[in-house]
């Protein structure tokens, strides 16, 4: 199997997707010709044609409006929005429109299709170029909300996303994709190729979605998280020493219960990790359905280790995000309360 | 410091209660005198037509001009048929509102002629996105009326399972796209389904109608856009009923000329209409899709006309504007004028209107009985309480199935 980073792994999706299935088109605000600003869709509308995968005006609205109409006509949208802070201009399509289709029309039409959307900070991107809006997604229903953390999985979850047949926010966290990060600033980058999750086979496979992975197994406590921070929870477990369970969610909406309820009825310990401010955020939905799930089984009090409820910061970037260190002591919390 | 010169400006409605309304400063062009250039023509021979109002029936009701759709008699009659039953249906569920049948209601009321003539010139296979006032479009498709009410009072045979507020219909096998509540999100879809018909090289294209006040929305902007970027096989149409609920239309229209206008911005063949003309709006529609058929994109429709009763059931019109404002309305009543139009020609007489009006009411009478057979939103019975928890998804998840068994259904 070739070694991808994430962006190729996410390019080999959409090339398998428009390969097998005519019915699949990509656009978005350079996505085309230019094949993207982080080039996931390079190369596509040279193999594929103009009409297949192609550039769109820069008007997120227009975009996810147009994905609807598509979709209604039985066209498999994968639409990007070229950061996920400036997916808002496309919120009244997706939560007033994309996410009911199926349910206000009784099934009539349905509105299946991806928005892809590079995500999360660590990368210096200032305000706009760092957020992590998930929650404003999870809490939509009708929405599936996926976050992958690695090469394998970008590719899987992409293609399960696509075949749902219902509509999926991808959000891609863009401080992997050219290699893992430990959440120690200024970290020299590491490749994906010494990764046994940057193994990509190169044809048609999916990871399921709403199934989650506990990618290390432990007994002290367990840490969920999703998209960047796994990788900076794997560090933080080996820096410490602490015998951290580590849950790569991989699926926001719907998230896989089982596995977390399994793990914590195991350690009676969390941390539930996001970028993401803290009010409101997802993690806040994870601690209340622990706190409701595995009562009896929790011997501290839950962790929520997030940003800070502020704007996403550039100058001070490494106080905002839950690094390596801010994990290790979080975990260091719950073990010893 | 003040410079004398800039002044705060906010538009008022040419009309308050009280006022007497005159409506000789509109100025309109009159029926017949519109220039009617070939479907494949560039935007730019459409300027004066963006600008004008095209016409065919006269203050004689004749037909006249390059216009004329001449129409037989028998498609005269039935979009006469289907406006009739259009205003009776609309009293009628007005009524049983007031009766406390339904929840809420929304008239079409001056409006008919918009959704019929244009449903009866478009395909039967054309996709429609219209907004919550065009129920004129499901009257001349042949959409059974016992499922429209039945849609209306959220009862067990709602074909949407009580989901939605009455009137937002839905009806995928007549190609009428899920109405929603949100203003305006219709143009950008309606413009990414003319896309995918396209790319698919089919005959299809898309049709979709919103109000003079959501053009102020930006999913007006982004719906041109796309038409216009892409060539997209699709016609928009902006139906001017000089009100968005309490607003008049120059508050979302400001200083440009007519709504019509805006769409030769965005290189969009573009044509104001007289929405009370039945012929009007047929020849434009039909001229605006074969435009679209040859691949010659989008059009942007302005149809004038005048919200004759409130927005709903909800409003009270005398707050804002004279009550006498419609009766002064120099484009008149769309029914009237068809229906003056073929008595003109012979084809149609008092008599028959008055029988055909009396068919029409006893179908809507019967029709709600029979609706009122399979339940009603406050007596019941509705559709099953489990099925609040489907078509969320494809399958629902475990979230669904847990909180179903939390609700005990």
């Amino acid at each position: 199997m070739p070694a991808m980073n994430i962006i190729q792994a996410l390019n080999s999706a959409m090339d398998v997707l428009l390969e097998r299935d005519p019915d699949v088109v990509v656009f978005g605000e350079d996505a085309g010709y230019f094949g993207g600003v982080f080039k996931a869709t390079d190369k596509l509308q040279e193999k594929y044609g103009l009409d297949r995968v192609f550039d769109t005006p820069i008007n997120e609205a227009a975009i996810a409006g147009m994905s609807v109409g598509m979709a209604a006509k039985g066209l498999k949208p994968i639409a990007e929005i070229q950061f996920s802070d400036y997916i808002f201009p496309a919120i009244d399509q997706i939560v007033s429109e994309m996410s009911r289709i199926r349910y206000r029309s009784a099934g009539q039409f349905t509105s299946g299709c991806v928005v892809r959307s590079p995500w999360g900070g660590g990368i210096r991107g200032g305000q706009t170029h760092s957020m992590s809006p998930e929650a404003f997604f999870t809490h939509v229903p009708g929405l599936q909300v996926v976050v992958p953390s690695n090469p394998y999985d970008a590719k899987g979850l992409l293609i399960s996303a696509l075949e749902s047949g219902d509509p999926v926010i991808f959000f891609e966290p863009k401080r992997i994709y050219n290699g893992p990060f430990d959440g120690v600033p200024d970290t020299p980058l590491k490749s994906w190729a010494k990764h046994a999750k940057g193994e990509v086979p190169e044809g048609h496979y999916t990871v399921e979605l709403g199934k989650a992975e506990v990618v290390r197994e432990g007994e002290a406590c367990t840490v969920i998280a999703y998209g960047t921070l796994v990788h900076v929870a794997q560090a933080a477990a080996e820096a410490s020493g602490i015998d951290a369970e580590i849950i790569d969610l991989k699926t926001l909406v719907p998230y896989d219960v089982e596995t977390i309820a399994k793990s914590v009825n195991k350690t009676g310990r969390v941390v539930v990790a996001q970028e993401a401010p803290r009010t409101s955020g997802f993690a806040a939905e994870l601690a209340a359905q622990i706190q409701e799930e595995c009562f009896y089984a929790l011997e501290a009090p839950i962790f929520r280790l997030t940003g800070w409820d502020i704007p996403y910061p550039h100058a001070h970037e490494w106080a905002y995000f839950p690094t390596r260190d801010r994990f290790a002591r979080a975990m260091k919390t719950v073990t010893e309360a | 410091m003040s410079n004398g010169q800039t002044r705060f400006h906010v538009p008022t409605p040419p009309y308050r209660p009280g006022d007497e309304p005159d409506f000789a400063h509109l100025d309109l062009q009159k029926a017949g005198e519109a220039l009617r250039p070939d479907p494949a023509a560039s935007w730019q021979e459409t300027q004066d037509l963006a600008t004008g109002l095209v016409g065919v029936l006269d203050h004689n009701h004749q037909a006249v001009g390059a216009w004329n759709p001449e129409l037989s008699p028998e498609v005269l009659r039935e979009g006469l048929s289907h406006m009739v039953l259009t205003r009776i249906y609309d009293e009628r569920m007005l009524k049983l509102q007031r009766q406390g049948k339904m929840s809420f209601y929304m008239k079409s009321t001056g409006e008919e002629a918009v959704a019929v003539a244009a449903a009866m010139a478009l395909k039967p296979t054309d996709m429609v996105f219209p907004s919550y006032r065009q129920q004129g479009i499901l009257f001349a498709r042949g959409r059974n009326i016992v499922d429209m009410m039945c849609h209306c009072i959220s009862n067990s045979r709602d074909n949407l399972k009580g989901r939605q507020l009455p009137v937002h219909y839905t009806w995928a096998e007549g190609n009428f796209f899920t109405i929603s509540g949100n203003l305006g999100t219709q143009f950008p879809q309606a413009a990414g389904y003319a896309m995918a018909c396209a790319y698919k090289g089919e005959d299809q294209i898309a049709a979709s109608w919103i109000g003079d006040g959501t053009t102020a929305e930006g999913d007006f902007h982004a719906g041109l856009t796309l038409a216009s970027t892409y060539r997209a096989p699709v016609i928009f149409n902006v139906v001017n009923n000089q009100w968005a609920i309490s607003s008049n239309q120059n508050i979302a229209r400001g200083d440009a000329p007519t709504f019509a206008a805006k769409g030769l911005g965005y290189g969009l063949a573009s044509i104001r209409a007289d929405g009370n003309d039945f012929l009007a709006v047929y020849a434009a529609t039909q001229w605006a899709a074969e435009r679209a058929r040859q691949g010659k994109g989008a059009t942007l429709l302005e149809l004038f006309t005048y919200r004759a009763d409130a927005h709903s059931t909800s409003d009270d019109p005398t707050k804002y504007r004279p009550k006498t404002e419609f009766d002064r309305w120099p484009l008149g009543d769309p029914i009237e004028r068809l229906k003056q139009h073929l008595i003109g020609k012979g084809e149609w007489d008092e008599t028959r209107h008055a029988k055909l009006e009396e068919q029409m009411t006893a179908l809507v009478v019967k029709s709600y009985k029979e609706a009122e057979s399979h339940g009603t939103l406050h007596e019941g019975p509705l559709s099953p309480t489990e099925s609040i928890f489907e078509d969320v998804y494809a399958k629902p998840d475990w979230r669904l199935r847990r909180q179903r068994q939390d609700l005990g259904v």
